[in-house]
């Protein structure tokens, strides 16, 4: 009882312990914002790899494509069908994005992803991502999404991007007509222009053939890099690729409609941050935005692979805040990458097969992934194809995030044992100060043990009010961590967490119970670990020489 | 008279006295030392403190044992109390070895046995007075017990308090009292268990010599009442006579005085 009561009066009487107090307690405070941070950021990016990434990928091994994808996708089924909650078949091949900017084109490597909407928004969260169904900020004010979200994705344009394309398109027009009438003696050479698909050093594939009879219909300056009109560099490309349609009648096109191959790229494809000079806030430079041209690239089917090439409509901004993929995807519709390259099947009679690289797999909840790929890799040959999950595929990032993790936790925690010090040193300063009073309370008949649990209960005392505290403050941290970020921007005039450069809209938190624990207890043990030195220190003095103490 | 006797024997060499003891049936002294040594390392320098104290302190009495500064009384009073280990001889309460017992034993018999009260009070700074008198109860207690019977110890506390004559100061702090005060107040704590003997360093050595004679005071009519065993150590020839017998410490010796006042009368 006694050491209960001293204890508690110690506790009041000393204000060298609120030191120690709040230094365990800052320490706790600390850890438990950064990992609900570090852990909000990791969370969030997970879900997001997760998302684009579906559950288990069945890829198969070869570029060209796997020619029987119902074949495949009935094995699958047939296999795992119970696990399966959704799947899609997609075309995933490395290849190139070219755009026009400020009369450069510049090209950059990419990974063409064909994909089928419908089902692509069954295996997981892709619809989100897009820039029509998101709230955008246009100088400092928030537009609401152009979609709603009940909205099916699709290659399709909004009603705004089908505005902005009508209009470059009808200046377009208008340009070439005039250009026309000014500059006869200029027209360019009809060959150099009129060649839709690129064939690779003059090897011709039946489709160029075919597509040098439409020629004269196409008159776009897109893949003439010879020409270097600054003017005519403002002007998107138009129809190159019209013949890629054959039944198409020429004739009938809708000068607005969109090409055959619609893309949706990554937001960092598209556009880019400067920072303004006078201001220092990052200002939206857009390259191209949704209902402009562009041109892709990538190697068809054949043996030996030929690089294809061909104007293709943007329909939408893909924008994750995953900037690998957002700076490295480009979503295409499945039929136009496939026709591109050479990848439908000649035996179908409507055109509406294609081969397919790899098959994207949603399990249904509960589903054991691990089973699913086993499963899987014992009914598939693996000379062909490969079955992995989403965190196989990213492993060295999702391992690299939770080194970082670990190794930011470990020096926290330093953090706290550097409080724990603190508490050592101050503890054998209270026992120095108290070695008088051990020796009173010894001639009373209290025993070792007694003397030395006072200090043991003191430091557990610290250990739980410092963490107690510590917990709140941190909890109620990372519960206002928006508001105090807004402070600190407004203190500070500058801002702590651009949205624009880690794409959160705010920062993302996520706490978990058993880590806030973990934290308390860790601390607790090190305040209690740090008193036992002194306290055994206590309990070995000799009465005696504690009396005489002065 | 039985206690007189006991006395006489103090001038005798350890040999007559084993021999002594052997012929006269006497009353078993409550509190015995025997041949009792204790020594002090300064570096390799061993400096005797005490060099064979043999004493016996028989129920009921109030002795007070003389000495210089430096003489080992505190040392000898520690000895008595278990608050030290003798390099020889032993510590004998009501005739059983008590000084080679367990730790625990040793704490246990600090507790209910005996009473200290010393020069500088010593009392806890962080706590009241009533604390400071019940701290002995919370030894003795589990945290439970004690809690239990809260209320009963804290009257058994109030009643011994106003005994020593600490009525309404139950809530001052030791900062807050006086010399004489704070001495009471060690003497309460020391009587709250109801101790059987009650061990005194130099208790009036801080206090004015009317106070002192107060404190003297209450430790006769303890003594006198309550047939408290009471062991005195003092520099204060003075205070040293008011007890009933008295002996001194002379080059780690005890050398017996002249007749107690109590055994004249
Ligand atoms: N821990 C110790 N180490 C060395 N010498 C000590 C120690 N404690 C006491 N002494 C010495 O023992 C002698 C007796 O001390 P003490 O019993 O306190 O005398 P008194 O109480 O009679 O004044 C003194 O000379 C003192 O210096
Ligand atoms: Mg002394």
């Amino acid at each position: 009882m006694y050491k209960a009561l001293l204890c508690m009066r110690y506790l009041r009487s000393r204000y060298i312990a609120l030191a120690s107090i709040i230094s365990v307690m800052l320490g706790v405070a600390t850890m438990i914002v950064v990992n609900s941070v570090m852990s909000g950021f990791t969370t969030e990016m997970r879900d997001r790899i997760h998302g684009i990434l579906s559950d288990v990928t069945v890829q198969y091994n070869s570029l060209s494509g796997d020619e029987d994808p119902e074949a495949l996708i009935e094995q699958i089924r047939k296999v795992v069908g119970d696990d399966i909650y959704a799947l899609t078949p997609t075309v995933d091949i490395p290849g190139m994005f070219m755009s026009k900017h400020y009369g450069e084109y510049r090209t950059q490597p990419v990974m063409l992803i064909g994909i089928d909407p419908k089902t692509k928004s069954q295996v997981g969260p892709w619809k989100e991502y897009l820039q029509s169904f998101q709230e955008t900020e246009v100088d400092g004010k928030k537009v609401p999404p152009q979609r709603s979200m009940s909205e099916a994705a699709g290659f399709t344009l909004t009603k705004e991007a089908k505005a902005y394309r009508k209009r470059w398109i009808d200046q377009n027009a208008s340009f070439q007509h005039y250009h026309a009438m000014n500059h006869d003696h200029e027209q360019v050479n009809p060959i150099k222009l009129k060649n839709p698909i690129q064939t690779v050093e003059g090897i011709k594939s039946e489709k160029s053939k075919v597509t040098t009879a439409d020629s004269v219909e196409t008159d776009s300056d897109v893949p003439n890099f010879e020409e270097d009109d600054p003017i005519e560099d403002s002007i998107p490309d138009s129809h190159l690729f019209d013949d890629l349609d054959k039944n198409k009648p020429v004739e009938a096109a809708d000068p607005y409609e969109l090409r055959d191959i619609q893309i949706i790229p990554g937001a960092g494809l598209t556009q880019y941050f400067i920072p303004d000079e006078k201001t220092g806030k990052l200002e939206l430079v857009e390259i191209i935005k949704a209902g402009d041209d562009a041109n892709i690239a990538t190697p068809n089917s054949a043996l030996p692979p030929e690089l294809k090439s061909a104007a293709v409509s943007l329909v939408d901004i893909f924008k994750s805040g995953m900037s690998e993929y957002d700076s490295k995807l480009v979503f295409v519709n499945l039929k136009g990458l496939q026709k591109l390259r050479g990848m439908l099947l000649s035996t179908a009679a409507d055109d509406e097969k294609g081969a397919i690289t790899s098959v994207q797999i949603k399990l249904k909840d509960g589903a054991d992934s691990d089973k699913v790929v086993a499963k899987l890799k014992a009914a598939l040959p693996p000379v062909f194809y490969s079955v992995r999950t989403w965190e196989d595929q990213q492993m060295p990032l999702l391992s690299a995030v939770d080194i970082e993790t670990t190794i930011l936790n470990i020096l926290l925690f330093l953090i706290i044992a550097v409080a724990g010090f603190g508490i050592l040193a101050i503890f054998f300063m209270i026992v120095v100060e108290k070695t008088r009073d051990i020796g009173i309370l010894k001639s009373l008949g209290a025993s070792s043990n007694g003397v030395m649990s006072i200090f043991l209960a003191y430091g557990l005392a610290l250990g739980v009010v410092g963490s107690g505290v510590g917990v709140v403050m941190g909890l109620l941290f990372v519960k206002y961590i928006n508001v105090i970020e807004g402070w600190l921007t407004w203190v500070t005039g500058r801002k702590v967490f651009d949205e624009r450069i880690y794409y959160f809209p705010e920062i993302p938190t996520s706490v978990s119970a058993s880590m806030v624990i973990w934290v308390a207890v860790g601390a607790i043990t090190i305040s209690v670990l740090a008193s036992i030195l002194p306290a055994r220190r206590a309990s070995r003095l000799h009465p005696v020489q504690a009396l005489r103490y002065e | 008279m039985t206690v007189d006797l006991s006395y006489s024997e103090n001038n005798v060499t350890p040999k007559d006295q084993n021999s002594l003891k052997e012929s006269v049936i006497m009353p078993e002294p409550q509190l015995r030392s025997i041949a009792v040594e204790k020594a002090y390392r300064k570096g390799d320098l061993k400096i005797p403190v005490l060099r064979g104290i043999d004493q016996k302190v028989f129920e009921g009495d109030f002795l007070s044992i003389i000495g210089q500064s430096g003489s080992g009384k505190s040392t000898l009073l520690h000895l008595f109390g278990l608050l030290d280990h003798p390099d020889i001889g032993e510590i004998h309460l009501n005739g059983e070895r008590i000084d080679d017992l367990p730790a625990k034993t040793r704490d246990q018999l600090r507790n209910h046995v005996f009473g200290f009260i010393f020069q500088f009070y010593h009392l806890l700074p962080e706590l009241s007075l009533l604390e400071n008198v019940m701290v002995p109860m919370m030894i003795r207690h589990s945290m439970w017990d004690f809690w239990k019977q809260k209320r009963k110890f804290k009257d058994q506390a109030k009643e011994i308090i106003s005994k020593v004559g600490l009525d309404h100061r139950f809530t001052h702090k030791p900062s807050e009292l006086s010399g004489g005060e704070m001495q009471r107040a060690a003497i309460a704590r020391a009587l709250v268990l109801k101790p059987k003997i009650l061990l005194a360093d130099e208790p009036t050595g801080n206090l004015d010599s009317k106070t002192g004679g107060e404190i003297i005071e209450l430790l006769n009519t303890l003594n006198d009442l309550d047939k408290l065993t009471v062991v005195m150590v003092t520099h204060d020839e003075a205070i040293a006579k008011e007890a009933k017998n008295q002996v001194r410490i002379v080059e780690g010796r005890i050398e017996r005085l002249a007749t107690s006042k109590v055994g004249v009368a």
